[in-house]
């Protein structure tokens, strides 16, 4: 039986065990008459009588969908010949692999070894019979737990304290996604990153400043040292953030200095939302932006400079980067100059000082650390940026100051090495692993420390 | 009162100096206020030229995609061909030789043309999708063999970047992609009426394609639809369920501040990380099939979670104390309050947030490069495990390809998810003005 279809036979059986449940309740009550009697409301008899029948059954259904695969394997590895098993993990994988693709039907029984043939039915057999195990013991795991329930419902059992005890833990359970998710990025690109650096010393991957990630395939394959030296690309990340904020907060804090503190109330109501368009656009159409239109543009203007710019110059990249940043530095600075109390203002009037005097030397000192924590998530998330810098920054690591050449970054990096087809146990594929952990780490330290001063600032004034 | 000049007159010089000073600075000090109000305004007034500049660069490269040129060829449906033997079996009209068919079609319109090279650029003018079109005709209508028809065909991609204007026909011959025969051709199709540029359907209902006159976006819109699909009903749920153990039962403690972090660190990670945790984890690991919207899906989900975490926690604190507490009071119990009473009055806030996070999502592509979604998949995707791509994806993957009329399809593409997400958020909009409650 398929897995989507023992789900929902197990869904039905829910909605059965909770009409069972209800009607029981009210049967040893003696009637819609004797539901006072109860402890708690019919319907949480009910409930609880579902959740006995399906939630232990549902466990049962998912652990073996997650086990059942390597369990398979294994057995028919155990079956095949002892030649096959004395190969190596890889070698195995890929015999796997084959029999995985004449179920699917991709490949034909004739086009294989008669062992492997032999092994893609023993296969079939064993996961048939393992369909067929997990149904039986389904069932029977939810019609018994159902069947208890229902047997020790009595007027005084407390059904409703037991199903909202459930259902606190449920809810618990869906908090705790928030900390898994984390411990999953923090395993996976760790898991990874310490095979890499098995393999490329952690020094050499900091300091170096050699970065050609292509390994050799022959020996004497030219071209391909395999060098990860990531220097360059950290230079790169950080030349490109560097363009993007020295656009992005200029503009941003004062187009939000103008909104909160000059504009006439229409046209901040105008204003504000348009900025704030530029922040839900989708980064892929920056980046065919910046590919497109940008660049062209600023070669040609370059080019009547007399200047040499590289089609994928930093700063292209780094320029429309900045303009997907304005609103984000924008509404965080609005919010931390209309959080300075009034008061402060006008005591800075009433000593004769200008409304520019008043922002400079009092509304801007006051709003200091909040802003500062906005401009370190502003960072935070450009360094992270992804799809404008692989559409129109560079894939050579150059490592250069000059905004006008092409430069890496390490989001460009992980995205080259990992699209298309991997092998887990090439460095070129466990590096991007290594560049996702300093990406996490870097964006992690400011996003904690921007966090933790934003709060501050916010709790100052309230 | 005297007039300020005589005051100054009667002045005795000293104060005279003091006053001049202060004037000489107050003149210097508004100048520098009109100086910073300027730069204020100029900041604000550039950020909105950014706003213009970007969609009309945008909507003027694309709107084009949205019209085709087609050539009308008289078609005739030559049974030595498709049938030779009559049999009008469907095996043998199914793998006839259509492409054979139109080319003697066009022949057939310009007898003169002679030699391999000059009749390549002849058929070079009609897409080679065309013959597929006319399969599809003569097995929906076996009737018309031994027929001539008109029909109007899909231009090449090349031709019809001409006709729409995007390829200067006065640079030289070699300059130019459509050759000076080519361009004779379509000058006497054109005087005969026979080119038109009409709205283009297949844009709309194709999957993607490697000619760009064959490309249309569906098969991406499928892909997003069921990736987020999946985003909406796991992180939706889960999402609201978080926000009322924090709000509701969570007790102060550490454990719970430690979750407060996590979420709020996870909405400022970056995406890409999310990539690299779906492909170490749901591909990896628990084997989920790659390039399948369900582990599009599921990396999308932890990534809004955060955001709907967080919006629905707004909401539910919106919710006024005095509610729970005359539930209390009526004997109801926790998770009564929570389910009869908090969580009807917070569900429009809640759900807007939802729907910023889904319209986040769907403008998201850098976690899907990770886990293949990148693939070229002409086939429109029917389930949750099949291969599919997104949106922003398609506009990715069309960015990169060399062919000319695919850059305003990119743009076309853009257009057809700009105004998706435009959708979202007008609907995120109303619903808090019609149904969010001002306590």
């Amino acid at each position: 039986m398929q897995t989507s279809t023992l789900i929902l036979v197990l869904l039905v059986l829910t909605v059965l065990a909770y009409q069972l449940g209800r009607a029981r309740s009210l049967r040893v009550a003696g009637g819609a008459r004797g539901a006072r009697k109860l402890h708690s409301l019919p319907s949480h008899y009910g409930f609880l009588t579902a959740i006995w029948c399906g939630l232990p059954a549902l466990v049962v259904v998912l652990g073996w969908q997650m086990l059942d695969h390597r369990i398979i394997a294994d057995q028919v590895i155990a079956a095949m010949s002892t030649d096959v098993q004395a190969l190596s993990e890889g070698e195995l994988s890929l015999v796997l692999n084959d029999v995985r693709n004449i179920i699917a039907g991709n490949v034909s029984a004739d086009a294989v070894s008669p062992e492997v043939a032999a092994a893609a039915g023993h296969w079939q057999r064993l996961d048939s019979l393992s369909r067929t195990a997990v149904a039986v013991l389904a069932f029977c795991v939810a019609l018994a737990g159902g069947w208890v329930t229902v047997r020790r419902i009595t007027p005084t059992l407390r059904a409703r304290n037991r199903v909202e005890q459930v259902v606190r833990w449920a809810l618990m359970g869906c908090s705790l996604i928030a900390i898994l998710t984390t411990i999953g990025i923090i395993l996976s690109v760790l898991y990874e990153s310490l095979q890499f650096f098995r393999l490329v010393p952690v020094t050499e991957f900091i300091f170096g400043t050699q970065w050609s990630p292509q390994m050799a395939i022959r020996a004497d394959q030219a071209g391909s040292s395999g060098a990860f030296g990531a220097l360059p690309l950290f230079a790169g990340t950080a030349l490109i953030a560097f363009i993007a904020m020295a656009i992005a907060v200029p503009v941003g804090l004062f187009s939000a200095i103008y909104l909160s503190e000059y504009a006439s109330r229409r046209f901040r109501a105008i204003t504000k939302p348009v900025l704030e368009v530029l922040a839900g656009i989708p980064t892929v159409v920056y980046g065919f932006f910046a590919a497109l239109t940008v660049a062209p543009l600023l070669r040609g203007l370059g080019e009547s400079l007399g200047l040499e710019v590289a089609s994928e110059s930093a700063l292209a990249a780094g320029l429309v980067m900045g303009i997907m940043i304005i609103p984000f530095v924008s509404s965080l600075a609005d919010d931390m100059i209309t959080a300075v109390p009034n008061a402060m203002r006008d005591g800075s009037y009433g000593l004769g000082a200008t409304r520019s005097e008043t922002i400079r030397k009092v509304v801007l000192p006051a709003a200091l650390p909040g802003i500062v924590g906005g401009v370190l998530l502003a960072v935070s998330r450009a360094i992270g940026e992804t799809m404008i810098v692989v559409m129109a920054a560079g894939l050579s690591a150059n490592l250069t100051a000059n905004p006008l050449e092409a430069v890496t970054t390490v989001t460009v990096q992980i995205v080259t090495l990992l699209v298309g087809d991997q092998e887990f146990d090439s460095p070129k594929t466990l590096a991007a692993f290594a560049l996702g952990l300093v990406l996490f780490l870097a964006t992690l330290m400011l996003n904690i420390i921007a966090l933790h001063v934003v709060r501050r600032y916010r709790e100052q004034y309230e | 009162m005297n007039s300020p000049e005589a005051g100054r007159a009667a002045e005795p010089q000293p104060q005279r100096r003091v006053r001049e000073l202060v004037e000489r600075g107050l003149r210097r000090r508004y100048r520098a206020e009109r100086r910073f109000r300027a730069y204020g305004l100029a900041a604000a007034v550039s950020g909105l030229l950014f706003v213009g500049f970007l969609f009309l660069s945008i909507i003027s490269t694309g709107y084009t995609a949205f019209v085709q040129t087609t050539i009308r060829i008289d078609i005739r449906f030559d049974p030595e061909l498709i049938d030779p033997q009559g049999s009008r079996d469907e095996d043998t009209l199914y793998s006839a030789d259509y492409s054979g068919v139109l080319k003697q079609s066009i022949r057939e319109r310009f007898p003169g043309v002679e030699g391999r090279r000059e009749l390549r650029q002849l058929y070079g003018l009609i897409s080679e999708g065309a013959s597929f079109d006319l399969r599809d005709l003569v097995l929906g209508d076996p009737g018309l063999i031994g027929e001539t028809r008109e029909f109007w065909l899909l231009a090449s991609d090349d031709i019809d970047q001409l006709v729409k204007g995007k390829i200067d026909r006065d640079l030289s011959e070699d300059q130019r992609v459509v050759s000076d025969l080519q361009l004779g051709w379509l000058d006497e199709l054109t005087a005969d009426g026979r080119v038109e540029r009409r709205f283009n359907r297949v844009f709309f209902t194709a999957g993607d394609s490697r000619e760009p006159e064959q490309a249309g976006v569906l098969g991406a819109v499928v892909g997003s639809f069921l990736t987020l699909l999946v985003t909406l009903l796991l992180s939706f749920p889960v999402g609201v369920a978080a926000a009322v153990y924090l709000e509701e039962f969570a007790p102060a403690n550490r454990f719970t501040d430690l979750i407060e972090v996590n979420i709020n660190n996870l909405a400022a990670v970056p995406s890409i990380v999310f990539g690299l945790l779906g492909l170490a984890v749901f591909i990896q690991f628990f084997g989920v099939p790659r390039s399948a919207p369900l582990v599009g899906g599921l990396v999308l989900t932890l990534m809004t979670l955060p955001t709907i975490i967080i919006a629905s926690r707004a909401a539910i604190k919106a919710v006024p104390p005095s509610i729970r507490e005359a539930a209390l009071g009526m004997g109801a119990s926790q998770v009564q309050v929570v389910a009869h009473h908090v969580l009807p009055l917070a569900m429009p806030g809640m759900l807007t947030g939802a729907i910023i996070g889904m319209a986040r999502a769907l403008g998201e592509s850098a976690p899907l490069l990770m886990i293949g979604m990148v693939a070229f998949i002409a086939d429109i995707p029917g389930s949750l495990t099949d291969p599919a791509t997104a949106l922003p994806v398609q506009v990715f993957l069309w960015a990169d390809s060399p062919e000319r009329a695919f850059l305003e399809r990119t743009s076309g593409a853009i257009i057809v998810l700009l105004a998706f997400l435009l959708v979202m958020n007008a609907a995120a909009v109303i619903l808090r003005q019609k149904f969010e409650r001002r306590w």
